[in-house]
């Protein structure tokens, strides 16, 4: 399991994923190497999952971003695989996300204007399968959106 | 609005995939330099389309069971700053994101907990805590997956 050094080494990177191992290391207050095989020996177990680039839509024109709140007909046994497999297909869709609660599915839908996101909605929202409700939330702005963990 | 071209594209693709591949591995399975590639995602960054990265780590084998999506609705609007508001809910080190929306909530927020107690204990003693907060929805996250957007 994680130790101290492992959890310690995790905060910084996670508040710095693109700093290199040697500074990494320093702020952390360990060796080089022994950062390097940390992050190498968690990597392998799967603790750490990736390191992605943030995409700014916004900067290449997807100004509206909106999450459509999904109530799924539950008396369809195969509706949410069925429902989660067309959605993949829908190229302006960046998130998925299932929930136990009021509501089943969250979508997060982004277009170019609202024109856009009317065509989107139109043609590739509705015609998903098994949708029971729909209710939909406009983006205004992103205020924290670090996703840091409390370690 | 800045146009990619389809080189531009594959390299944000697989960047958005991994961030960090260096750009001399990059420009070998893409075939290109690796200065074409490291130019290019300079650019990428100049232009502000990478804006930065994300370590995505797995919760659950760090102690953290449960995320709650927290739609929360302000009660005194016009009394209660937003920016007071939003500078409390941040400050708490379980909210991990706090979206400003439009619709049947004002605010949407991600918290993480390491298992339902915990989560009862921040909604009550955090959340709930805040100025202005009002109604407030919890969802419990089941599965969560990013898809790759309309890079093209």
């Amino acid at each position: 399991m994680l130790d101290d050094t492992d959890k310690r080494i995790l905060r910084h990177y996670q508040h710095n994923p693109t700093t290199g191992f040697a500074e990494l290391a320093e702020r952390a207050g360990v060796t080089a190497a022994t950062c390097t095989r940390r992050i190498e020996k968690m990597r392998q177990e799967g603790v750490i999952r990736g390191n992605h680039a943030v995409i700014n839509w916004r900067a290449l024109g997807r100004e509206v971003e909106v999450s459509l709140r999904i109530t799924l007909d539950k008396t369809q046994p195969r509706a949410f695989d069925e429902f989660l497999a067309a959605a993949r297909e829908v190229p302006d869709v960046v998130e998925i996300q299932t929930f136990l609660g009021r509501v089943d599915v969250r979508l997060s839908v982004i277009a170019r204007d609202m024109a856009h996101y009317q065509q989107v909605y139109r043609t590739a929202v509705l015609t998903l399968p098994h949708i029971a409700d729909i209710e939909a939330l406009m983006h205004v702005a992103r205020i924290k959106s670090d996703e840091v963990l409390p370690l | 609005m800045i146009e990619l071209d389809t080189m531009d594209r594959r390299i944000l693709r697989a960047m958005a995939r991994d961030a960090t591949q260096s750009a001399s591995a990059l420009g070998r399975v893409l075939g290109v330099s690796q200065s074409a590639v490291w130019r290019r995602i300079k650019r990428l960054h100049e232009n502000g389309i990478i804006r930065g990265q994300r370590l995505d780590l797995d919760a659950e084998r760090l102690g953290f069971g449960v995320t709650v999506f927290l739609g929360v609705k302000l009660a005194t609007k016009g009394r209660v700053s937003l920016d007071d508001f939003e500078r409390a809910v941040s400050a708490i080190p379980e909210v991990q994101t706090v979206e400003h929306i439009l619709g049947l909530y004002d605010y949407r927020l991600r918290v993480v907990a390491r298992d339902i107690p915990d989560f009862e204990r921040v909604l009550r003693r955090r959340i709930m805590m805040l100025p202005g907060v009002g109604d407030v929805e919890a969802n419990v996250l089941l599965s969560e997956e990013r898809r790759p957007g309309p890079i093209g």
